[in-house]
Formats: structure tokens, sequence, C-alpha cells
């Protein structure tokens, strides 16, 4: 290659070109952006929940930063001097009237707490909503499992770094949400005493937490998360996309619009409008005002004490439970805190592993790029919504209090209604969620078979009236026949090819049973054949 | 914007066709996938008047959003910080907060909105379809990594020299340990410090609003009092960590009252002293229902009968609130006549 031709060209080219030219033979961007800059990407308005996180936590990185600039992270008790009247010479600790500090003295400052307050609760409601989407419409399954542990671990992640953030203020609130949180940890057999006594460094409330929740909530969880961010989206690029069933759409390929421009300009211009709505919502809506609260104090409390929004199904968990205790041979077991503490796990592990579960019943080893509709899985909607009750009843305990006091309702009868709906709720939800699951595809049946109801009634001449049902498009029926439908798995022979009798296991047996409820006689519609289609259509004739 | 505005050459011919009949193309397998449906245009896309309106919102947008961040200067310039002012419906809010808030909201929103009006009305919209490949390796690519991970495995003959194996497994099993050793100062050993207050025989019961040390006179019927003891001071540095077990409520009941005997034996003339943390979770119980003689931890319900030993009769808490026994001394102040006879607050393993 002569240099002379380079050089040449280099003049040639414009700055841009240039400059990327530059980096090319330095990076290799262009073998990157060959494969990613018309990368396509599908359109679809649940795809935008994932976003709606991804902008978030930025914001929240972007506006902690500053606040850090600002909080001191000390339990060093101060008299306060600043510009809120109503706590002028009190004493607290440095970290809450540095608080005070952000929010009365510095410009803005209550202005990015707000923010940084509200993008949290955004963030983790929108994990919630984005794991949700993920989990109706299969998209966890193969070969997107790991991926779906990685948003996982960053929901529950976000909890506790959600956690150690409204923690670091020491007010009155979050203080008793630490104290709380001392007591479950106290709950634990054998090792509770010792990781509360190292967790505080001593008796609780010491002089050690602030700054110890400061480390985690702002180096240690964050940077966790960071990676695990950049890991899942690295995964989504990898794994392209996947798309719901439509014409032209298939399990070989991906149908959207491409990055440049399109996506670009939609997702880059959505970060904006995330940013921009939860800017005007921390400019009208207060959240955690510290100062109304007060400084802590481990004897003191505020009624009707509720944490962040994504603590709350704990809460519940720990509200509801009875006070059970068990002591033997001097030792006590808190089964009324350790029992919750250990549900908060296990609920959470449930979603985590269900497709690993899944994949184990349904033996499929393919991969899947096109997504369910939850009414095409009967089983797995319906256990999604039993999960989401439980989460919800647990809402509804840790927040039993404000309902009683807010719809004149005793807090026993609500404490009561909580404890009997954790068991009978999410029984109820899954029966009723897979009722309406069939019933929808007994619709997408019918609508295949005999077309759309057009609401047109017409009288033929010998007088009946018939109603007018007009034939799908090819698009429409294809849609509507896509999805794929396993058979229930049967137990094979007991006797091998020899005449040996075959031992089947226990696991073999659970499998077969687990899947003949997902996929067995009544649990799920069966779609319409082809031949079923002709058959109608040919003996119905025209209408 | 109605149709007649368009120029008729501009109007795809085909567009309302593609609607009216329905016809199933594949007469063999009526449900096969019949392909992407033809592109359908936007008004954009055939009528340049109205791509020009699209161009004029985006940059409208745009322009909104520069005299929004105009705006935040100045709000940031000229409100002073303690300025409060009346916004309906949301009541009375500081006014540089409403107003740096809402401009710089509106400048990013701007932003977003223009981009994201400019992709929907004047990008391409025409779908593309990607080939998706398969992730899992060919047969041959995995029998290569495979085969040069064994010759990896074998040059380094981690399998033929146990000892070299066995040994560094050990060193790296060993390694972390040091950094679980150095977690152990993270603080003290729990001891049996969870056991004690700061009650003693002979505290005064000092009132926690006044300062003062309370005579069996201060207290009456129906009231609920908390109480500290004596010497301990806001200002001390380890008062958090005192207070914290050692806080106290104090009501007076008439003794006949009181249904349990050794909280009538605990008392001096109907007044008891029971601790104010709760046994559940560590709560400070706050409220106290003067017909009933309960008292309610506010956070979690737990609800304990004073009148009955504290034992719990609604909640979460798993065992009554320790009761401090108390007398009267020389000069007619109520003190303590020993520490709490078992831990207070929550239930821990060690506490039997």
């Amino acid at each position: 290659m002569s240099t002379n031709e380079n050089n040449e060209r280099r003049g040639k080219a414009p700055a841009g070109e240039r400059v990327a030219d530059w980096a090319d033979g330095r990076l290799g961007i262009y073998s990157l952006a060959k494969s990613n800059m018309r990368k396509i990407f599908p359109d679809h308005w649940s795809f935008m929940l994932g976003e709606v996180c991804l902008y978030s936590f930025l914001i929240i990185i972007l506006t902690g930063v500053y606040l850090t600039l600002f909080f001191h992270p000390s339990m060093n008790e101060v008299e306060y001097h600043g510009s809120y009247v109503p706590l002028q010479g009190q004493l607290m600790s440095e970290a809450f009237s540095s608080t005070l500090h952000i929010s009365f003295d510095v410009r803005g400052g209550l202005l990015i707490r707000q923010i940084h307050h509200w993008s949290a609760l955004i963030f983790l409601a929108g994990m919630f909503v984005h794991m949700m989407r993920v989990f109706f419409t299969g998209a966890f399954r193969k070969p997107r499992e790991i991926n779906w542990l990685f948003g996982f671990l960053l929901f529950v992640l976000g909890m506790f770094t959600g956690f150690t953030g409204y923690s670091l203020p020491d007010d009155l609130l979050s203080g008793t949400g630490v104290r709380f949180t001392e007591g479950a940890i106290l709950s634990m057999p054998i090792v509770g005493t010792y990781i509360s006594f190292f967790l505080f460094g001593g008796e609780f409330p010491g002089h050690d937490f602030v700054a110890r929740f400061y480390s985690i909530h702002i180096l240690l969880l964050p940077g966790i998360m960071l990676g695990l961010m950049v890991g899942h989206l690295i995964l989504v690029f990898y794994h392209k996309h996947t798309q719901f069933a439509g014409p032209g759409k298939s399990e070989k390929n991906v149908v959207g619009m491409p990055l440049l421009p399109v996506y670009m300009a939609k997702a880059g211009g959505f970060f904006f409008l995330v940013f921009g709505v939860i800017a005007a919502i921390a400019a009208v809506t207060q959240i955690n005002p510290i100062w109304a609260m007060g400084p802590y104090r481990p004897d003191q409390v505020s009624t009707g004490a509720q944490p962040d929004w994504y603590m709350g199904f704990a809460e519940g968990l720990v509200r509801y439970m009875p006070g059970w205790e068990i002591n033997f041979w001097g030792h006590t077991l808190v089964l009324g805190v350790f029992i919750p503490l250990m549900l908060f796990g296990l609920v959470l592990a449930a979603i985590a592993l269900y497709p690993f579960i899944e994949s184990w019943v349904t033996g499929d080893k393919s991969e899947h790029h096109i997504l369910d509709r939850p009414r095409n899985a009967p089983t797995r909607t319906a256990f999604g919504v039993a999960w989401v009750t439980v989460y919800m009843v647990g809402l509804v305990g840790g927040g039993n209090d404000l309902i009683a006091t807010h719809f004149n309702l005793s807090i026993n009868d609500v404490t009561w209604f909580v404890r009997i709906f954790f068991f009978a709720g999410p029984v109820i939800a899954f029966l009723v969620t897979k009722r309406i699951c069939l019933g929808l595809q007994r619709r997408d049946r019918d609508k295949v078979l005999h077309g759309r109801e057009t609401g047109i009634i017409k009288r033929l001449p010998h007088g009946e009236f018939i109603e007018v049902h007009e034939p799908l498009s090819q698009e429409q029926l294809h849609t509507l026949t896509a999805h794929h439908q396993y058979e229930p798995a049967e137990i094979g022979p007991t006797v091998d090819e020899n005449g040996v009798e075959r031992k089947v296991k226990g696991s073999e047996k659970l499998r077969v049973k687990l899947s003949n409820a997902y996929y067995g006689e009544d649990n799920q519609i069966p779609k319409p054949t082809v031949d079923e289609y002709k058959e109608i259509t040919s003996g119905h004739g025209h209408h | 914007m109605s149709s007649q505005d368009i120029p008729e050459e501009n109007l795809p011919a085909e567009q309302d066709h593609a609607h009216a009949a329905v016809t199933v193309a594949d007469e063999k397998n009526p449900f096969a996938d019949p392909g992407l449906p033809p592109h359908e245009h936007r008004i954009q896309d055939i009528d340049e008047r109205a791509a020009k309106r699209s161009e004029r919102v985006v940059a409208l947008l745009f322009t909104v959003s520069m005299l929004a961040t105009v705006g935040f200067i100045v709000s940031y310039v000229a409100i002073p910080h303690d300025k409060s002012i009346f916004v309906f419906p949301i009541g009375h809010v500081s006014a540089l907060n409403f107003a740096l808030g809402l401009t710089l909201g509106t400048a990013l929103f701007c932003i977003g909105a223009g981009a994201v009006h400019w992709a929907r009305t004047l990008m391409s919209d025409v779908e593309v379809a990607d080939e998706r490949h398969a992730i899992a390796a060919s047969p041959e690519v995995r029998a290569q990594v495979h085969a040069d991970f064994k010759q990896g495995a074998k040059e380094s003959a981690i399998g033929r020299r146990g000892l070299i194996r066995t040994t560094m497994f050990g060193a790296l099993a060993l390694v972390p340990l040091s950094g679980v050793m150095l977690l152990r100062d993270l603080g003290p050993l729990p001891g049996t410090s969870l056991r004690h207050t700061l009650w003693a025989k002979g505290k005064l019961l000092v009132n926690m609003n006044t300062n003062q040390p309370l005579r069996p006179e201060d207290v009456a019927v129906g009231s609920l009092t908390f109480a500290k003891p004596e010497g301990l001071e806001e200002a001390q540095e380890d008062f958090q960590n005192e207070i914290a077990k050692a806080a106290l409520m104090i009501i007076r009941l008439q003794p006949d009252n009181i249904k349990d005997k050794r909280e009538l034996e605990w008392s001096h003339q109907g007044i008891v002293a029971f601790s104010k943390i709760c046994t559940h979770v560590g709560c400070p119980i706050s409220l106290y229902e003067q017909q009933t003689h309960h008292v309610l931890c506010p956070c979690h319900q737990s609800t304990f009968d004073l009148s009955d030993g504290a034992r719990v009769i609604f909640g979460p808490a798993g065992h009554a609130l320790p009761q401090l026994r108390i007398g009267v001394n020389d000069e007619g102040y109520l003190q303590a006549l020993g520490d709490f006879e078992e831990p207070v607050g929550p239930a821990f393993w060690e506490r039997g």
C-alpha cells in the first residue's frame, strides 16, 4: 500500500472521517460499526420499559455524583445552624445537617436530591415492570436465561442500593428502617448478633453505619450494577432483540428499524423524555422531606412510617407474620422475623429460577426469539400473576396502617385479611388467570376458524337472522397461529429393548406431571389446524 | 389535514386496495407467513408540505428547549433560595426548586420530544429484516476448541502433576481467608452487651421532656410518660446507643386493674415502667390507648396489654415488653430497683 495514496485520500477526507480513520487504526471501530450501526431494532411499546430503567440509572449516577460533592457521610453530632429555622440549635449527625444544607442552602440542591430519589423509585418500578414484560412474553427462554439473571440481580441490588441510599440522611424515618433491618439481622440464628455488631461497629446505632452504607451505596453496589448493566446491554445486542409473531417475522430474522438513525433518535430522545419528566416531577412533587421528620433518635418514631415502595413487600411480610418465638437450651429462634426474612429471599428466588424450571419441563433446547402472547402460555402466565399477587399482598400488608387509617378499617382486620390472602391470593389469581388465558385462546381459535365478528346482522329471504363474520386476512391468520404448542410429556416405555424393566426416576415422574399441568388436555386450547380451517371455510361457503 | 390537500399524483393508488379485499394468497396453507406487508406511506412521505410542518415542529421543540435552559440560568441567578410561593394545587413550595425543575424538565423534555418526532415523521420508517445467526458454534469450531483446551491442559501437565494441582488449589482456597480475617475489627463481639442497659439499683427515673427526676405524684392516671436513667444527657457521645436500650414508658394504673401478679409486685402505687423498645424489631412504641391500657408500636402494629404484664395481644412481636422494677427512694423520687431482668428490644439467638 502506498502511503502517498493514503495521504492524498486523507487530505481530501472531511474531518469526521479522518478522526474515524484514526480511531479505527487503533481501536478497530469499523468492524464494530459494520455489524452494529445499521443493526435492526424491532418496535413495540413494551420494549421501552427497559430503556426507562437504563435512563433512570444514568440519571441516578449523574445526580448522585453531584450530591456527593455536598454530603458528609459522618455521624458526628453537630449543632445545626443552617437556614432551616425550626431545627436551629438541635443536635444532629453531620449526615443529617449536610442533607439539610443540600436542601436549603445549595441552590438547586433540593431539585437534584428530589430527582435522585424520584429516579430511584422509577428505576425500581421500571425494572419490576420490565421484568414482568420479559416474564409474561417468555423472553427469558433460551438463549436469554443468563440475561434474565443479570436483570434479576440488577433488581435485587437496586433494592439494596435504594435502601442504603435513603438511610444516609440519618433522619427519623430512615433510622427507623435501619433499626428494623438491625432487628431482622438479629433474628438470624447463630450469626445474627455477630453480623449486627460487625455491620454497625458495635451496638445499634453506633457511629459507623452512615459511613459504611455510604461506600456501599455510592461505590460497591453501583459498581457491580454498572458492570451487570453493561453485560445486560452487550447480551441484548449480541442476542438481538426478540419480536412478536407477525407477517414476515420468524425465529430466523429480526424485523424493525436500523439503529442509525431511527432507533438512535428514538432511544436517545427517550433519555431526554425520561429525564425531563423526572425533573418536572421533582419540581412539583416533594419527596422525603427529611426536615419534617427530624434527626434520628432510637427512642422516637413517627406514625405511618413506610419504606420506599420496593421495600414494602419485605415490610409487609414482617408485619403480617405471627410473632412465633421458640426458646430452647438457652437460645431463641425468632421465627416471627426470620421466616419473613427467608420468604423475602425465597419469593425473589422463585421468579429468578423460573426460566430453568420451565425449560426443564418442556425439555426444549431450541432458541426462541419470537415472543409468546401471555395467553398462549396459560400456566406460565398464571404462575406469573400468582407471583405478582404475592408481591402485591406484601405491599398491601406493608401499608396496613395507612389502609386502616385512610379507609377507616380495623388494623387487625386488614392484617388478618392479608394473612389469609398471602395463601389464598396466589391460588385464586392462578386459577382465574388460567381461565382467562384459556378463554382468550378459545376466542383466537374462533376468530381464525370463523372470522371476525362484524356486528352486521343479515336477514335471509326466509326470515332467518345471521351474523356476518368476516374472514381474517392471511396476515392475521398467520399471527394468530404462529405460536408453537408443546405436547405433554409422557413417561417413555418402562421396559427397554431387551424387555428389561427400567426404573422410572422420581424426577421424571414429576417432569411428566408438570408437563401435563402445562400442556395437557384442558391446560391449553389446541390451535386450529389448516385442515380444520379448510373444512369450515369450504363448508360454510361465502357469507 | 384532510386528504384533499395532498396533490393527486402523490396519492398511493395501492393503499386502499390492500385493505379492502381479504385474500388468502396461499391456497395450500392459509396460515403460512405471507412475508412483510408492503410499506405504508406516512403523510410526510408523500406530501412535502407535511414534511415541512414536521420539520418546523421539531425545530420549535429544540428552540423551546434552548429558551428553557436560559430560563433555568435566569431562575438560578434571580430567585432567592428561601423564597416560597403558592402554586395551586400543590400548595406552598420553594420558588427556586419549582422554577429550576420546570425549566430543566422542559429543556430536557423538548429535546426528547423533538428527536422522537423527527424519527417518527421524517426518518425512514421502512421496516427491514436482519438475519439471525445461531449462537452455538459449529461442530468443527467446537471440536477445535476442545482439542486446543486439551492440548493446553496437557502442556501444563496439571493432570499429571497432582502435587502441584493439589497445593495450588489449597493455596487459592486459603488466601481469601486473610480478607475474611480483616473484617474481624468491623465491630466488637456482642458479648453480653445486649443484656445490659444503663438502669441499675438506685438510678432515678428522669422525665425525657423536662429532664427532671420523676415523683410518683407527677404521673397521672391515663398519662404516658417517657423516661431515661439519670445521668444520661443528649450531648453525650454514647447517648444514642444507651437510649436505644434504656428508653422507658411509664404509666399509672389502678392497682386493682393490674392483672399480672409480678407486674403488680414490680410497680409502685400502680405506676409501672416498661421498656419502650418493641420486642419485634426494635421500634420505639409510642401509641397508648388510655381506656384499655394497650400500647401499639406504630411500625408493625404489635399491640401489648400494659395491665397484663405487657403481653402481646396482636401483631408480629414474639414476647412481652420487659418490665423495670421500680420503687421510691428516701427523697420521694421514683428509682429503678435494678436493671431489666431480660434483654430489651428484638429477640436474638443468644437471648434464651
